[in-house]
């Protein structure tokens, strides 16, 4: 289909696809045209008046962002009228702003920041409306801080909560000079049905919703000398890192990373990504206990498909929706606290030191990590299994805080001891890369056999849709797993909890006979996590995936189950997968949550 | 009483007529495409404020493809100072539910709603009854068309026509960008014409009697007759139905109190204009002949020589800075500025010459604002500030 349109923009002729609003095709030949409330990842709102232009023979300017192009158009997107509107758009902003920005979390990654820095907002004119406002702060959430008066009513947040997510807890309340981002009730983040996944974190253009950081804590503890601190980074750090610290989007770092950590002054550098092993033996053993008491001992009590739970934002969505369905969730702890509970029991004991002066540290693309750290539950070691959370862009701060130059960096190797992995590991960071893990590992103890896919790359599981299905039929397997002979076992994945959301409800319908599901929280998985770098964007995902995909593929090891260290632990501590050790460290219970 | 005024009373609207019925089905006889043409040639422009020619739009939805059209009656009557809309759906409901069901005919809607602003609950009884009645005659006719009220809930802005459908899906009343425009998707995303009460009730009038009669009334530009909600300093406040086109003078001479210093034309989103214009100002939609013409959604407010303008701007102010959505910057931040810019200057914390830069906002909000509500802030703000700057500052 050639029926391009003829669109002239300040003064040159285009020729572009139809169906483009004047902001993409303006994009798309080279000019910028600011914007704050628009995102990549969301629906139009066309409400900061930020991105306006002249249309010819339009009194009124438009929102580039929310009107589509016609035949013949002509869009000045330079002019006086253009550039003094926008001017006093961003005066009108910050009249409303905290504009402290020095004192600002976000500062020199804000968008608004940069937009009064290009316009030389030098003065103002316009009365301080900040004053006059009853902001609040909100602090009760171990994830999420969100600060009124930094908001600038993009709704990009509220859209993310409902677009994204299909939570909702973020929405718009009130109206006129009193309208502002609230909660049910407006209560606090912390006690409202909001999962800490922290998307609204990651598409926040201000300083209004930040995640909590602790930086100062883990500041404390490395200076501390009875304490020995010990980190772990989960999977996706390794390819968002470096966006923070000046490397393109996609670029693994995981070197980089490592030496950098151990700069920092951590005793020990470990590997989520060796837990990450675990879990597909804890959970690869569970699904398969869960098929044999199904389909041998026709065991009812046994619930089918069986759910992961590695994302903390998932898990506390399923608790608040559907907690008749919590019995679907794998028993099994995110790979995060699985090593928070070995470093105070098996590391301790092995490296011959008191758990009680362990600091244990991890590094997640995660704001609901946050959370999840802080569960009651997460105590299995005696001790709290995981002290602090810090996200992909805490880490980034600590690193230039330190005067690394991370560019200039050799790279270097995890310590041993909880440090070793697989690349079936790494994959956990992309959505699909539980079920291919586990796959890689589940097909191999029930065949002896490697899946059959080049490479080990089991590409229906791989990619972004919202919902994806995939099925692999178990031929010829070992003897103890004859009744699973000609099995097709189905699998589902959903990452975005609105995708979530129509599996479950597919579920609930009885319309979805699975055997397995993964669910991811973020869009992507991990590697979107709400604790990545911002900005983020469809193409950024698509990189970091890429990324992780090339990470696995250079690994030497490629299924979990080949683990040495993971062969190891098995020998000298836990005994066995669901053994009696495995069932008091590494697995755990859900609670059931209020809808309100 | 002076005979010289050149104001020309009509009684179409509320004239008594029981043959709502045989208009009905004698209209929905007819040809759709002469219909249209006949709306087309009354020169009928919406009578909600913002005079879009209602044969146009009744035009652009009847050629609009969508397998479900809709009729919607914007009874979300909220501009200051206007209530003319209250006094139709109670004195003559069935001229409007005739309307919407010519509407319907013409476009292919089978589904109409009344938007019911929400302090009118008290019409809602009677008004259901009335719809309860033309069912049944629909049926009866074998025409299929149901109506049914959406009760708003007291925001100003849902009056906005993307903003009341928004409400009527059950989201927050925020206008939509535009285009897409209601006659391509309204409600639910469906081919939609929305109308004011008072328009719906002329098509009425214009079917009843026919276009010429409509026509001949008022001035080029601004045909027909309009009912005026006359409110403030005046000997008779009330509802009265005049052909457009009248000048102000006229209107003053008629409804002032003889100590008349100004008239807001078209509630807190129009027009002040002071005494020594009056004679220049026709009551009209703008037309590329005539002079300064003021449209209006019918408020006419009266003020005598007692009244402070300052009072009156920051009563507007007050009102715009609540009844904004707050979606979109300009509207939200720029009424918060504008208010408690001229107390700032009222107070003396602010210069004079700030008035200046308030006024430089309102362009600024005019041209920029998602809606009409933004936009028109700019209306009472730089007449009212233009035409009594002392006031404001001393």
């Amino acid at each position: 289909m050639s029926n391009k349109i003829n669109l002239t923009i300040n003064g040159m002729v285009y020729e572009i696809e139809p169906g483009k609003t004047i902001l993409e095709a303006a994009q798309d030949v080279g000019i910028i045209i600011p914007t704050l409330c628009y995102h990549k990842d969301l629906c139009v709102a066309g409400n900061c008046r930020v991105c306006l232009v002249e249309v010819v023979g339009q009194k009124r300017l438009a929102a580039s962002c929310a009107t589509p192009c016609h035949e013949n158009m002509e869009v000045l997107t330079n002019t006086l009228k253009v550039r003094n509107s926008r001017k006093h758009i961003i005066e009108l902003l910050l009249s409303e702003h905290n504009a402290d920005c020095t004192k600002c979390y976000k500062n020199g990654n804000c968008e608004l920041q940069e937009l009064a820095a290009e316009y030389k907002i030098m003065s103002q004119d316009l009365i301080d409306l900040v004053p006059l406002k009853n902001y609040t702060i909100d602090m009760f959430s171990p994830s999420i801080i969100k600060d009124d008066s930094r908001c600038i009513r993009c709704q990009r947040c509220v859209r993310t909560c409902a677009e994204l997510q299909g939570v909702n807890a973020l929405t718009v309340a009130y109206k006129g000079d009193k309208m502002k981002i609230s909660t049910f009730f407006e209560n606090s983040m912390n006690d409202v049905v909001c999962t800490n996944c922290g998307q609204c974190v990651n598409h926040c253009p201000t300083g209004a919703l930040i995640e909590k950081n602790y930086i100062e804590e883990v500041w404390e503890a490395i200076s501390d000398p009875e304490k020995h601190v010990v980190v772990q980074t989960a999977p996706a750090v390794r390819v968002g890192l470096g966006e923070e610290l000046g490397f393109e989007a996609g670029t693994r770092v995981t070197g980089k990373m490592v030496s950098a950590l151990k700069n920092l002054g951590f005793d020990s550098v470990l590997d989520t990504d060796f837990t990450a092993d675990l879990t597909i033996l804890e959970e690869g053993t569970e699904l398969l206990t869960r098929l044999k008491r199904t389909l041998v001992d026709k065991d009812e009590s046994v619930q089918l498909p069986m759910a992961t739970s590695c994302s903390p934002g998932w898990i506390k969505y399923i608790e608040h929706m559907y907690p008749e369905y919590l019995e679907h969730l794998s028993t099994c702890k995110s790979p995060q606290q699985m090593f928070g509970a070995l470093v105070k029991t098996y590391y301790a004991k092995s490296r011959k030191l008191n758990p009680a002066n362990i600091v244990s540290v991890s590094i997640m693309p995660c704001t609901a990590k946050k959370f999840e750290s802080n569960r009651p539950e997460m105590h299995d070691s005696g001790y709290r299994d995981v002290d602090f959370v810090l996200t992909t862009r805490e880490l980034a701060i600590m690193v230039k805080q330190a005067g690394i130059d991370f560019m200039k960096l050799q790279d270097k190797k995890f310590d041993r001891l909880m440090g070793e992995s697989s690349g079936a590991a790494v994959l956990f960071g992309a959505t699909g890369g539980v079920m291919e893990a586990a796959l890689r590992t589940a097909y191999e103890i029930v065949t002896g056999r490697e899946v059959p896919f080049k490479n080990l790359e089991i590409t229906p599981v791989r990619g972004m849709e919202g919902i994806r299905e995939a099925s692999i039929k178990i031929e010829n397997p070992l003897k103890a797993w004859s009744f699973l002979d000609g099995v097709e076992l189905k699998c589902a994945i959903a990452h975005g909890l609105v995708n979530a959301k129509t599996l479950m409800e597919a579920i609930k319908a009885k319309k979805a006979d699975y055997h397995f599901i993964e669910f991811m929280a973020c869009p992507g998985g991990c590697l979107g996590g709400g604790g990545q770098p911002i900005p983020t964007s469809p193409e950024i995902r698509e990189k970091r995936s890429k990324a992780i995909y090339d990470e696995d593929d250079a690994m030497a090891i490629r299924k979990s189950h080949e683990n040495p260290e993971i062969l190891k632990i098995y020998k000298d501590f836990l005994g066995e997968p669901l053994g009696e050790k495995s069932h008091h460290l590494l697995h755990t219970k859900y609670v059931e949550r209020n809808r309100y | 009483m002076s005979t010289s005024y050149n104001l020309k009373r009509a009684d179409f609207i509320f004239r008594n007529e029981n043959d709502w019925e045989k208009i009905l089905i004698r209209t929905i006889k007819r040809d759709k495409q002469e219909l249209i043409n006949e709306l087309i040639s009354s020169e009928l422009k919406g009578r909600g404020g913002a005079g879009f020619p209602t044969g146009l739009k009744w035009k652009l939805a009847s050629e609009a493809s969508s397998d479900q059209k809709y009729v919607i009656c914007n009874a979300d009557e909220g501009e200051p100072g206007t209530f003319k809309d209250r006094e139709i759906l109670t004195k003559v409901p069935f001229k409007v539910l005739t309307a919407m069901g010519i509407c319907g005919f013409i476009t292919g809607a089978t589904k109409a709603f009344i938007y019911l602003r929400g302090e009118y609950k008290f019409l809602k009884t009677d008004l259901e009854k009335a719809i309860d009645e033309f069912e049944y005659y629909c049926k009866e006719i074998d025409f299929d068309f149901k109506i049914e009220i959406f009760m708003g809930s007291g925001a100003y802005i849902c009056g906005e026509e993307t903003a009341l459908m928004e409400s009527m899906e059950g989201k927050r009343g925020e206008p939509r960008n535009k285009p897409p425009f209601p006659t391509h998707k309204g409600y639910m995303e469906k081919s939609t014409i929305i109308n004011n009460v008072e328009t719906l009730a002329h098509t009425f009038t214009i079917f009843k009697h026919g276009a010429k009669k409509f026509y001949d009334l008022g001035v080029q530009f601004s045909r027909g007759t309009k009912l005026f909600s006359v409110s403030g300093d005046t000997p008779k406040p009330g509802i009265y139905e005049l052909e457009l086109g009248m000048s102000l003078q006229d209107f003053v001479d008629e409804f002032g109190d003889g100590d008349t210093k100004a008239v807001q034309v078209g509630g807190a989103s129009g027009f002040l204009v002071p005494r020594k214009r009056f004679n220049e100002t026709a009551i009209g939609f703008k037309g590329k002949l005539s002079g300064i013409s003021l449209p209006t959604g019918g408020s006419m407010m009266l003020f005598n020589s007692t009244r402070s303008m300052f009072n009156v701007l920051d009563n507007y102010l007050e009102f715009f800075r609540e009844e904004s959505c707050g979606q979109c910057t300009p509207c939200r931040v720029g009424c918060q500025q504008l208010l408690i810019g001229i107390k700032a200057v009222k107070q003396g914390a602010k210069p004079a010459n700030y008035l200046d830069k308030l006024l430089k906002l309102t362009e600024t909000m005019q041209y920029t604002a998602k809606c009409g509500l933004g936009q028109s802030v700019a209306n009472s703000f730089s007449s009212i500030v233009e035409n009594f700057r002392e006031e404001m500052i001393y």
